[in-house]
C-alpha cells in the first residue's frame, strides 16, 4: 500500500484559454452561428464572454483575416487559436468551429437533394431568409458597438466610412480598396502618434 | 474516382489562395467549375447548396464540402474541405505568427491603429453586400432594422432574435 503524501497544490492553471476551453468556445460559436454573422459570434464569445482578447486584438485579427486569402472567419479562428495556444490552439479552434456545421450541412444537403420534388417545403426557405435578415442586423450592431468603443477622432471615422462605401456600395474589389485605404490609414496613425 | 478527387483538390486548393476578402469572392469561379466545366451538379442545385451553407451555422465556405460530397461522396467532401481550408489556414497561421512575435513594437501599434477603423468599415460593408446579394425586400429590411436596434441596444441572446426574425417573415408571408 503506497504511503500517503500530502496532496501537492495543483499546478496553477493557464490563466488564459485551455485547449478544451478553446474547443468549447468555438464549438458553441459553430452551433449558434445560424445564418452567418460568425465574426459577431466570435467576438461575443472570445472578447465579451471570456475576455481572452480585447477589442483591439480582435479587430487586428479580423482585419488580418480579411487580408489573408480564404474564409475570413476560419482565418480569424486560426489567428485566435494561434494567439492563445499556438498550433494546438489552432487545431482546437478549427475542430470546434467546423465539426458540427460540417455534419449539419452534409445532412441538409442530402435531405435537400432527396426532397427536391416535394411540394409544400417553401416555408423553410422563408424562415431561413428571416434568420439571414437578423444575421445581417447582428453584423451591423457589432459594427456599431465596435465603432462606439474604438473609433477615436474624425480621421478614423472617415477611414471607416471610406472602407464601407468603397467596398459595400461601390463594390471596389477588396484588394484594390485596401491597397489605397491602408497606406492612408497607416500614415494618419503615424502622423497622429507623432503629435501625441 | 481518383480523377474527380484530384480535380476537387486542385480546384479548391487554388480557390483557397484566391479568396481575397473571404469565401464569397470565389463563388462565381466555384459555380463555373462545378456546374459548367465538370457537370457535378445543375445550377439550381448549386444555388440551393449556397443557401444551405449560408443559413447553416459555421463558415459559408463550407459549400466546398457540399460540392465535394455531390461530386464524389464523403471522400470528396473531405478532399474539398481540406483543399478549401488547408492552404489559407497555413497562410493565416504564418501571418499570425509574425504578428505575435512582434508584440510591443511601435510599427505593430501603428498597424493596429490603422487596421481598426478599416475592420469596422468592412463589418458594415459586408452587411450592405449581403443585403444586396440576396433578394432583400422591404420585409427583410424591416427585420434587419429591428434586429440591428435590438442587438445594439440590448444584451438579449441573438438566438432569440434569429428565431423572431424567422417567425416574422413567416407571418408576413414573405
Amino acid at each position: 500500500m503506497p504511503r500517503s503524501y500530502p496532496i501537492p497544490a495543483p499546478p496553477k492553471p493557464h490563466p488564459r484559454a485551455s485547449l478544451p476551453a478553446l474547443f468549447h468556445a468555438f464549438l458553441s460559436i459553430g452551433l449558434m452561428s445560424f445564418g452567418g454573422g460568425l465574426a459577431a459570434w466570435i467576438r461575443r464569445e472570445v472578447v465579451e464572454r471570456r475576455a481572452w482578447l480585447d477589442d483591439q486584438q480582435f479587430l487586428t485579427g479580423y482585419a488580418l483575416s480579411q487580408i489573408v486569402p480564404g474564409a475570413t472567419n476560419v482565418n480569424l479562428a486560426v489567428f485566435i487559436g494561434a494567439q492563445l495556444r499556438g498550433v494546438l490552439g489552432v487545431l482546437a479552434a478549427l475542430a470546434g468551429l467546423m465539426l458540427v456545421p460540417i455534419v449539419l450541412i452534409l445532412g441538409a444537403g442530402t435531405l435537400y437533394l432527396r426532397s427536391q420534388a416535394t411540394p409544400g417545403w417553401g416555408w423553410i426557405g422563408t424562415a431561413l431568409a428571416g434568420m439571414g435578415a437578423v444575421a445581417i442586423g447582428l453584423n451591423i450592431a457589432t459594427g456599431i458597438r465596435l465603432a462606439q468603443r474604438n473609433l477615436r477622432g474624425v480621421t478614423a471615422a472617415l477611414v471607416t466610412l471610406a472602407t464601407t462605401v468603397s467596398i459595400g456600395v461601390l463594390r471596389v474589389p477588396l484588394v484594390e480598396a485596401l491597397a489605397v485605404i491602408f497606406p492612408i490609414s497607416l500614415a494618419l496613425s503615424i502622423w497622429q502618434g507623432g503629435r501625441r | 474516382m481518383i480523377a474527380v478527387l484530384v480535380r476537387l483538390a486542385l480546384l479548391f486548393g487554388g480557390l483557397s489562395l484566391l479568396a481575397f476578402g473571404g469565401g464569397t469572392a470565389v463563388l462565381p469561379d466555384m459555380q463555373r467549375a462545378a456546374v459548367d466545366t465538370y457537370h457535378w451538379m445543375t445550377a439550381p442545385e448549386f444555388l440551393a447548396f449556397f443557401a444551405i451553407s449560408r443559413a447553416a451555422p459555421g463558415p459559408g465556405s463550407l459549400i466546398a464540402v457540399l460540392i465535394g460530397q455531390k461530386a464524389a461522396g464523403l471522400l470528396g467532401a473531405a478532399v474539398a474541405g481540406l483543399a478549401m481550408f488547408g492552404p489559407s489556414c497555413v497562410l493565416a497561421y504564418a501571418a499570425s505568427h509574425v504578428w505575435h512575435r512582434s508584440a510591443g513594437s511601435a510599427w505593430r501599434q501603428h498597424i493596429e491603429h490603422a487596421l481598426a477603423p478599416m475592420a469596422i468599415g468592412l463589418t458594415f460593408a459586408s452587411a450592405i453586400v449581403l443585403m444586396r446579394g440576396t433578394e432583400h425586400d422591404w420585409r427583410a429590411y424591416a427585420v434587419t432594422a429591428v434586429a440591428t436596434l435590438v442587438l445594439s441596444l440590448t444584451e438579449v441572446n441573438p438566438l432569440f432574435v434569429l428565431a423572431a426574425g424567422a417567425a416574422a417573415l413567416l407571418l408576413a408571408g414573405g
